[in-house]
């Protein structure tokens, strides 16, 4: 990873921005998906597509990228915009989210689309799935050539296989998968810590072995710094508590939880749109 | 005798003392030549590698052996992410808990994935005895038979299990073997063909046969003992090993139901969603025929010697000898 420059924290900020319209724009014109969770990860994917992974859009299946298992699929939207934005296919197909014969599946699909590595959507999975691919890093020639990362919803930690996988991979130290939480409060019914409470958090991955740190996840630099931090942890996985607000940056979805499966009207898009205007320095 | 010549099947051995060896043992050896042959192979248990018999796969090649701990989910999952990766994981634990508790893990993370994973179901049927309806696998043919992507092979000894597990890593995608824990006869030899999704003739009266018996699995020891005491009974059969229920060897099981004009079919599964379910939906389309299923009915199983499970829950060579008489009947 390269050195963070001001200039490229500021690149990333706008990126995020970007990102954040293109989930509108397709929400709007499929008139189903969820925006919330993707709207509240715009900075982690700008940082991730646009600094953080070793990857090439143009090779999807290049033996030696770094792998980003998406576990909490339905928030698709937001990987799809990075993917476009970063070159994997054209931003145009973005137009066919959700649609009929498209690539871009409701929830993302392995087979489909390349440059998705695990179909997901089911929760609670995506973890097991991405030490399977650290384990592999581990014992194939490929050693230490790749990372894994994965990234979930604070809601499915939930699902109990997700605590199967935590105490694996704490098991077995595998200080080369980063995983990450979106804690943003919310899911389908209501806020976590009404249907089921998640806290103390933290805690509870220290005590399956696991270096846990936290940040604020619209905070571009701290999150990268974090990822760096993680890499220099040899002797246990991580996680990291990335706090995020659902729906930021459109002022009438933030901190609501009704808006985790529902997509915006095209009067509603218009609205939000203005509020995520387009910087005109945006290179993007 | 009509046992078919050209399988060589060990004919000696097709007697009273005949030897007995449980199919997990068989994958277990399967297991250890792969272990030598490919450095790709890997193997994952949820706490059940001795009795799943990769035990010894583990002892050779401790690098290459990943236990789970009781956590089915997590063993499907781990083993999806290294089937995209360039590996090719086994996964080995009782059929009940894989694919009974994992499924959604095996539909969505290793079928629809296309994963190439490779999933030892063990402990089927009510072969597995003592343990009871709990540790009895009388479903798994069915659900696995329905996922897409997904391809169900079912060996009816030690020496065709060996075979199907080597075999399986020459599939491109997922693979289901279901395997059996009771001891149960060796009645193929090392030299008696084995291609997935063939089926192969076992047996062909001396009189003209009448009846097509199709089964898999070691129940298929009986449909042969069935068919030799039919044949004395001056009653043709001709006997199909169909071990793999998916894919399924379309056209000679169209061919041979043409043919024969009946049909029988034998396993140690559930007769809702198995082999003959699976035969008489291909059948229904393409030549209808009198057809008879033998297999448990919509029940589970219980605790007992597996001999006496067999007995109570209809699945000895009397029965068969029924069944075939039945679609005889109907034709």
């Amino acid at each position: 990873m390269e050195n963070l420059r001001e200039e490229k924290i500021k690149f990333l900020e706008e990126v995020a921005n970007q990102l954040r319209r293109d989930v509108i724009e397709m929400l709007a014109e499929s008139g189903t998906g969820h925006p919330a969770g993707a709207l509240g990860m715009a900075e982690i994917f700008s940082a991730f597509y646009f600094h953080i992974l070793k990857h090439n859009p143009k090779k999807p299946d290049w033996p030696e990228r770094d792998r980003l298992v998406l576990s909490n699929g339905h928030t698709c939207p937001i990987l799809y915009a990075a993917m476009s934005r970063a070159g994997y296919f054209p931003i145009e197909e973005l137009k066919t989210f959700r649609k009929i014969n498209s690539r871009l599946q409701g929830h993302p699909s392995r087979k489909a689309l390349p440059g998705i590595e695990t179909s997901s959507g089911p929760l609670g999975e995506g973890l097991s799935q991405a030490i399977g691919m650290a384990l592999c890093a581990r014992t194939s020639n490929l050693r230490s050539k790749y990372r894994t990362y994965c990234i979930m919803s604070d809601a499915e930690q939930n699902c109990g296989n997700i605590w199967e996988a935590a105490m694996f991979a704490g098991n077995k130290r595998l200080s080369n998968l980063t995983a990450i939480i979106d804690r943003n409060n919310i899911q389908s019914d209501g806020t976590t810590e009404e249907i089921m409470p998640l806290e103390p958090l933290k805690e509870k991955y220290e005590s399956f072995n696991w270096e846990v740190l936290e940040i604020d996840g619209h905070n571009v630099e701290s999150f990268i710094d974090a990822v760096s931090e993680a890499q220099a942890i040899y002797e246990k996985p991580t996680i990291i508590i990335a706090r995020t607000i659902a729906g930021k940056g459109v002022d009438f979805m933030e901190a609501d939880y009704k808006w985790h499966g529902t997509a915006p009207t095209k009067e509603q898009a218009k609205e939000a749109l203005k509020e995520l205007k387009k910087e005109k320095s945006s290179i993007i | 005798m009509a046992f078919e010549k050209s399988l060589k099947i060990n004919l000696n051995n097709f007697k009273k003392e005949i030897k007995e060896i449980p199919t997990r043992e068989g994958f277990g050896n399967g297991l250890l030549v792969l272990g030598e042959k490919n450095s790709n192979v890997v193997v994952l248990s949820a706490d059940v590698a001795q009795s799943t018999r990769c035990d010894k796969f583990a002892n050779k090649f401790p690098e290459r052996f990943f236990q789970i701990g009781i956590a089915e989910q997590n063993l499907a999952a781990i083993a999806s992410g290294m089937g995209v990766s360039n590996k090719i994981p086994f996964i080995s634990a009782y059929s009940v808990f894989s694919p009974g508790r994992n499924l959604e893990q095996i539909r969505t993370t290793i079928a629809y994935n296309n994963s190439n994973v490779k999933i030892a179901g063990h402990h089927t049927g009510l072969l597995t005895g003592y343990d009871g309806a709990t540790h009895q696998a009388l479903e798994d043919i069915a659900i696995m038979r329905t996922l897409p992507n997904m391809k169900v092979i079912v060996p009816c000894d030690a020496i065709e299990a060996e075979k199907a597990t080597i075999a399986s890593t020459k599939i491109s995608g997922p693979v289901y073997i279901r395997l059996a824990r009771e001891k149960t006869p060796v009645f193929t030899s090392k030299k008696t063909p084995f291609i997935p999704g063939k089926a192969d003739v076992f047996w062909k009266s001396s009189a003209k046969p009448k009846v097509v018996i199709i089964g898999c699995g070691p129940i298929l020891y009986n449909v042969l003992l069935a068919a030799e005491e039919l044949d004395k009974e001056g009653i043709g059969t001709i006997v199909l090993n169909n071990h793999t229920i998916k894919p399924l060897d379309e056209k000679k099981i169209i061919n041979f139901a043409k043919k024969y004009g009946a049909v029988v079919t034998v396993e140690e599964h559930s007769i809702l969603g198995g082999l003959g379910s699976a035969i008489a939906e291909l059948l229904a389309k393409n030549c209808p025929a009198p057809m008879e299923f033998v297999g448990t009915k919509d029940v589970f199983g219980e605790s007992g010697h597996p001999k006496d499970l067999w007995k109570k829950y209809g699945l000895e060579t009397e029965n068969i000898k029924t069944a075939v008489k039945k679609a005889l009947k109907r034709k």
